[in-house]
């Protein structure tokens, strides 16, 4: 019993990395243009970040 | 790409068709930061990876251009730049390419919903988050029923609970907000009793916890914001989508118009921009954006968006112009007689804006269905509460029950069941070309009875059409010479009758009259009876045109404004669905009462104003009857936002296409008999939702009030309850 210790932080860790990361890329619109950003990927054009918005 | 080669026109995979690519002079839409100037433009036709690469490729070769990007989603593209290349030349470049672009102007109201959207998605994430996690524990008690030790399940608690108080109080801010506020005001709506559960649930299972208890609802509680919040995040984002619908078409016909300063320069100008007593100049083929009172030129206007009559009217100084109307053969010039917001005529504004009133009065099914819930549920648990304590329960232990009682009977379900429907069903419509504005939009289509159709642009082209008679072939090869010329709905007419071919040198249109030119040394001319010196023909179709070459017999050509593609079918499909339908048109007559035989309508109405159009409406209301209206024109605009449910082409006024709950592309009229299917359908799938969540609760609630929904019960019935909702609104329908 004592892994539970040990276990359950982990657990909630990974959680919350992924709702971390969630929220990053909704708060930096990674979802603003899910169309787009599928077919950019098979341009062969440079794609650079988007400059900072406003 | 190459430039030598032939550029292929619009979509390489060939998802969409080659676009429009008319867009006016957007110059005016054109926003200056610093050095940096930057423009947004609304593309059609854009689909595939190799449209992408093909508009910005060819954007960014332009010189002076930092950076465009297009959004595949949404068609918007955002180009900036420095230095002094003309914003035409960019959207040329697209357009060049076969897609249409339209300028955009950016809307403020959407940053707003855009950022309500996010924070709900956010408060989604962190609810889904602590419910899985809790989830993880509960199960974990749950399974160790019996075995696992009081020391054990009190750490388990304690864990569920330092997730679930925070994360619950984080997401449920929106129910709470909303909650108080109403509250304050003395009414109530679902988010009282969400709320209520909420914070109940919360400090029972704390107090469980510290005690030591065996039941806490933690994981209920989050699980139940969860799912409410997925209700309310589909919401928003249906709004924020059928209002960027709105704001999309609108932006499709903001156009500019080109201003003469005093000092005799011309300068294009945003419509918005325009004052009482500018000067504007109206080249042919223009639309007028404001009331003008002509101060110079002689032309001929087609003013069918304005009054729905087919012919076009003679202009001359004096005379003025609405909005909308289409200046036909010559430039004029005019004097504004007011902004473009006041301009359209002030009755059909009011009118407006009572039937807006009257259309937002209306009960949407979920409202109903709540106002039903709310007292029940709060009654359901306050009963509970003193059943138990008059059946010799502890206070503590009828609390408990109680509680369950109100998670349990909490509205997931309910709130889950019109949210996915309309959503579902308004990304069905919007793939088949039919933008909705609003969600309960749908609801009342379904509801309507009585349809009601504008004939001119609506039910027919609202241009006219050559009729062709076995011979003249040759005549109207000849005739087409001299109509190439101009831009009289007649003389378009005759071309598309022709075809490609050459123009006579040195045409010159006299309004109101006809059109002349020499060809070979022969005198030709072209239009009405009195122009060639023809006998008019009394009783005839109006439309008719007259062509002569030096003193041989004129030919007459007649012409028809012919029905839209699939206006019969429809006819015959709407009445296959028991509506009644109806025709209320400006038009002349014998115009409206051929299309009306055409199409085996008795009920017609013909040269009606758009006051007389609403008094008509109005009738059929007293009647009961649900009209769903039809309409396209700016004499239609007070009639659609009094009906029913309105629904607008394409092609319709802008002021028309704000009126109305819908809006369908394409140059037929199949779309409506989809749009009225599709909306009777998603009523079905509503009241199948909603009956379903109330089969959940006659199952549930006795189970709850007789105490035995542990927490465990309480997850599998809310969880499947909202599980069977959701399916059922995703499950494919005709």
């Amino acid at each position: 019993m004592e892994m539970l210790t040990f276990l359950i932080p982990v657990a909630i860790l990974l959680g919350l990395t992924g709702l971390g990361a969630f929220i990053w890329a909704v708060r930096t619109g990674q979802f603003d243009d899910p169309q787009g950003d599928a077919a950019r990927i098979l341009t062969d054009n440079e794609d650079r970040p988007l400059p900072d918005r406003h | 790409m190459t430039l030598a080669g032939p550029i292929e026109q619009g979509c390489p995979s060939g998802l969409a068709p080659v676009g429009q690519g008319a867009s006016g002079d957007v110059g005016a839409f054109v926003v200056q930061k610093g050095g940096e100037k930057s423009l947004s433009l609304s593309v059609r036709g854009a689909k595939c990876a190799g449209c992408l690469s093909k508009i910005e490729g060819a954007v960014n070769a332009l010189p002076g251009v930092r950076q465009a990007r297009l959004n595949l989603s949404n068609g918007r593209m955002e180009v900036k730049w420095t230095g002094d290349l003309d914003a035409n030349r960019i959207a040329r470049t697209v357009t060049d390419l076969g897609y249409g672009a339209a300028p955009f102007d950016p809307d403020t109201g959407d940053a707003a919903a855009k950022a309500e959207e996010r924070s709900l998605l956010i408060a989604m994430a962190v609810a889904a988050f602590a419910a899985a996690n809790v989830m993880l524990l509960s199960v974990s008690v749950w399974s160790g029923h019996g075995e696992m030790g009081e020391t054990t399940r009190r750490i388990m608690h304690a864990i569920s609970g330092a997730i679930a108080l925070p994360a619950a109080l984080f997401s449920g801010r929106v129910f709470f907000r909303s909650a108080w506020s109403v509250l304050k005001k003395g009414h109530a709506n679902m988010d009282v009793p969400i709320s209520l559960a909420v914070i109940l649930a919360l400090s029972v299972s704390v107090h469980e916890t510290i005690r030591g208890g065996e039941h806490a609802y933690f994981d209920a509680t989050v699980m139940l914001l969860f799912f409410l919040l997925i209700g309310r995040f589909l919401d928003a984002r249906l709004r924020r989508r059928t209002h960027a619908a709105a704001h999309e078409l609108a932006a499709l016909q903001a156009r500019s118009a080109t201003r003469i300063g005093v000092d005799g320069t011309t300068q294009s100008v945003r419509a918005s921009d325009i004052a009482p007593g500018d000067t504007i100049l109206v080249a042919p083929g223009e639309r007028v954006l404001v009331d003008l009172e002509v101060i110079e030129g002689v032309s001929e206007a087609d003013e069918s968006m304005v009054s729905g009559e087919s012919l076009p009217q003679a202009v001359a100084p004096g005379v003025r112009l609405y909005a909308g109307a289409v200046n036909l053969s010559q430039p004029l010039r005019g004097r504004a007689l007011g902004s473009a917001e006041n301009s359209l005529l002030s009755d059909i504004a009011r009118m407006l804006e009572a039937g807006e009133q009257r259309r937002s009065a209306y009960r949407r099914i979920a409202d109903k269905a709540v106002s039903l819930y709310v007292p029940l549920v709060h009654t359901t648990a306050a009963l509970t509460f003193i059943g138990w304590v008059l059946a010799g329960a502890g206070v503590r232990e009828a609390l408990m029950i109680a509680v369950s009682t109100l998670i349990i009977t909490c509205p997931c379900a309910l709130a889950l069941a019109a949210p996915v429907v309309q959503v579902v069903t308004s990304e069905r419509l919007f793939r088949r070309g039919v933008f909705l504005k609003s969600g309960d939009a749908l609801e009342r289509l379904a509801e309507c009875d009585h349809v009601v159709f504008d004939k001119t642009g609506t039910l027919t082209l609202g241009e006219p059409q050559l009729v062709r008679t076995d011979d003249d072939d040759d005549a109207i090869a000849r005739a087409a010479r001299l109509a190439r010329a101009s831009r009289h709905p007649l003389s378009r007419a005759v071309v598309a009758a022709a075809g490609a071919g050459q123009v006579a040198a040195g045409v010159r249109e006299h309004p109101g009259l006809g059109l002349e030119a020499d060809i070979d040394g022969v005198v030709c001319r072209l239009g009405s009876a009195e122009w060639v010196g023809a006998e008019e023909v009394r009783g005839e179709s109006r439309l008719r045109l007259w062509y002569v070459e030096g003193d041989s017999e004129p030919r007459r050509f007649a012409f028809e404004d012919a029905l839209r593609p699939g206006a019969g079918k429809l006819a015959e499909a709407l009445k296959k669905r028991g509506a009644g339908l109806e025709i209320l048109s400006g038009d002349s007559e014998g115009a409206v009462a051929d299309i009306a035989w055409q199409l085996g309508i008795s009920d017609w109405r013909a040269g009606a104003s758009p006051a007389s159009k609403v008094a008509r409406l109005e009738e059929l209301r007293e009647e009961g009857c649900k009209v769903l209206m039809i309409g396209d024109g700016l004499n239609d605009a007070a009639s659609l936002s009094l009906a029913h449910a309105s629904l607008a082409p394409g092609g319709a006024m802008d002021v028309s296409q704000s009126a109305s709950d819908a809006v369908y592309t394409g140059a037929g009229l199949d779309a409506i008999e989809g749009v009225i299917d599709a909306a009777r359908g998603a009523k079905i799938r509503m009241l199948q939702n909603f009956a379903l969540a109330a089969g959940y609760n006659v199952i549930a609630v006795p189970i709850a009030v007789a105490g035995f929904a542990t927490p465990l019960v309480a997850a599998i019935a809310m969880s499947a309850s909202s599980l069977i909702v959701t399916l059922n609104a995703l499950r494919p329908g005709r």
